[in-house]
């Protein structure tokens, strides 16, 4: 692919993106409806930590928690997989590959575009619910401040690449619904986005350290929420730009395998 | 420039037969044929051709079509086209195609075509001057201008082939794959679809490879047709030498004036078809002359005819010795 194409083409694929967003209303109100889940255990949370902490999280680190983990969720959250998997089924993928521009970039301008939108409802939500009831538990170091951004970029892009490879998979197996319904699983559990980890029993908190899904909302989550040593950020962060490179590179072989498996008999 | 070479492309398919026992089955034991979509085919095409694909349904036409454009990776054998491979899908090769097919569309579904003309710009990298000049170009050729704002979910089959088409052809390609262009149009909308191939074709030395349905498209754009079933070749070459092979004969057809005895029509030609007073003769064509004369000078016949066989009634004979052939070997 040539880069500086795909440069050039980013202004006009970024503002179609938001076209098309706008276009459709509907399905991006169930699809922020979906990613609510936080709230549920925000309430369910508060009223078990109302009378004493539970394991030292107070009814404030609680709502702190799951007010941070909807932020994340929501800037970070990608229906690709479904997307790619769709379009494999339908033919049209094959629009999409006589296109010189590869379409990990094309798609991923169209998901970035969503992000504001996507926020919208939610978001205002949260940030209000958070300072009002949360503020406690809320870090105000500069410096971890300063790195949300950079860390809810790579949580965006692990989250993002990991679909794609999913939704490239739709190239083997005819229907992923299986496979995403089982990755959403591992997800809920392993990336905090049901509990924060360290409330996990602990082999199972063990194996969240080292795959993937902590990267994906735990880390951003809890730089927002708990105070860290430069030791603990360098070491969350490079992390985070460590799967993101393995994702990536995983997503692109997947993706150039899958496309020479591309079968569709007929029309 | 095209050129295939044995090309050959298999697909393996899981088969299984109905009912809920195979389906158990088939959950653990799992049985696969291979399809045999192309079976060796081979034929080369020169830049500014216009040449009409045909074949039954699934003789793998599209399948080839998919091959050339890049879409699929041949099983063996080679392909080439505008001097590249084109399963590598280089930036080079994808700028000088274009594969339009009447079943899938590239419109963004719920905006206007014009936005996905700007986008098609911006991946295809087309200067501004040249982006507006072709779309100036397309939108007077297909009458795109009431069209082109308009959400792709509210045009008509017709309309959204025409945006299609355009689409298309934004980068300007000079290899265009067309597999059912003009499916489920009414006739004029046909027409102009064709009009405006051929048009484009002229101006622009581009390759056409076309299939289609309605012979209609392929007799009026192609003068070569390559011809296969089953996925082997079994014709290449000038259209009107096909039709002169498989079937010489003409077909004459007249409106009676006053009633003719049936033996006396027998001695003129073929009788093939009987529509009120409207007749059909098939008639060799060194009779022509004489038929023609008798029908006019004796038996005074109105708005008289003359025709080649129809593609359609040539190819069903020519898939139906080619089977009889296969059977037999």
């Amino acid at each position: 692919m040539n880069a500086g194409r795909a440069v050039r083409a980013l202004p006009t694929l970024l503002r179609i993106g938001v076209a098309e967003t706008i276009a459709y209303r509907a399905e991006f109100l169930v699809w922020i409806l979906t990613t609510t889940l936080p709230l549920v255990m925000l309430g369910l949370w508060t009223s078990v930590a109302a009378e004493a902490p539970f394991r030292q999280y107070t009814s404030a680190d609680f709502v702190a928690y799951y007010l941070a983990a909807l932020i994340v969720r929501n800037l970070t959250g990608s229906w690709v997989a479904w997307q790619i998997s769709e379009e494999i089924r339908m033919g049209t993928m094959a629009m999409r590959l006589l296109r010189p521009i590869h379409p990990l970039f094309t798609l991923a301008a169209g998901h970035v575009a969503a992000i504001p939108f996507r926020s919208l409802v939610v978001l205002p939500v949260a940030v209000i619910l958070l300072v009002s009831s949360g503020s406690s538990a809320l870090v105000t170091e500069p410096l971890q401040l300063a790195l949300i951004v950079p860390s809810l970029a790579l949580a965006w892009l692990i989250t993002f690449t990991i679909l794609f490879a999913l939704g490239a998979l739709s190239f083997w197996v005819t229907k992923t619904m299986a496979l995403l319904n089982l990755y959403f699983g591992l997800f809920s559990l392993l990336s905090g986005y049901l509990l924060p980890l360290p409330l996990l029993p602990r082999f199972i908190a063990r194996a969240a350290e080292v795959l993937p899904f902590r990267f994906m909302l735990s880390v951003p989550v809890e730089l927002m929420t708990r105070t860290l040593d430069r030791r603990e950020l360098a070491t969350l962060l490079l992390g985070q730009l460590g799967w993101a490179i393995a994702c990536v590179a995983l997503a692109m072989f997947l993706w150039q395998r899958g496309v020479k498996r591309f079968e569709s008999v007929g029309g | 420039m095209i050129r295939a070479r044995d090309l050959v492309k298999h697909f393996r398919v899981h088969k299984r037969p109905p009912g809920f026992a195979a389906a158990v089955r088939s959950l653990f034991v799992r049985k696969y044929e291979v399809v045999k979509a192309v079976d060796g085919v081979t034929f080369s095409i020169e830049r500014g051709e216009r040449v009409g694909f045909l074949g039954p349904n699934g003789a793998g036409k599209t399948t080839t079509l998919k091959v050339l454009a890049g879409l699929l990776h041949p099983t063996s054998g080679s392909v080439e086209v505008e001097g590249h491979t084109p399963f590598r899908r280089q930036t080079e090769l994808l700028e000088k195609i274009t594969l339009v097919m009447g079943q899938k569309s590239q419109l963004i579904w719920d905006l206007p075509p014009s936005e996905t003309y700007a986008m098609n710009r911006a991946v295809f990298d087309v200067p501004k001057a040249q982006f507006d000049e072709t779309l100036r170009e397309l939108t007077d050729l297909l009458d795109l201008a009431p069209l082109l704002d308009k959400p792709t979910r509210q045009l008509s089959l017709g309309e959204r082939m025409k945006c299609e088409l355009a689409a298309a052809l934004l980068h300007r390609p000079t290899t265009l794959f067309l597999d059912e262009p003009t499916i489920g149009l009414d006739v004029a909308m046909q027409l102009a679809i064709r009009d405006f191939v051929r048009s484009y074709n002229q101006r622009h030395e581009a390759t056409v490879l076309l299939t289609s349905h309605y012979m209609d498209d392929v007799v009026a754009l192609c003068p070569r047709i390559i011809v296969i079933d089953r996925g082997k070749l079994i014709h290449d070459g000038d259209l009107r030498g096909l039709i002169k092979t498989m079937d010489p004969d003409k077909r004459v057809s007249f409106t009676l004036t006053a009633p003719v005895a049936d033996d006396e029509l027998a001695r003129l030609g073929t009788l093939l078809a009987r529509d009120g007073s409207r007749l059909t003769l098939r008639v060799p064509e060194r009779a022509i002359p004489s038929v023609v004369g008798h029908l006019l000078g004796q038996l005074h016949a109105a708005d008289l005819a003359i025709e080649d066989p129809p593609l359609e009634e040539i190819l069903r004979v020519m898939f139906g010795r080619a089977h009889k052939l296969e059977e037999a070997s």
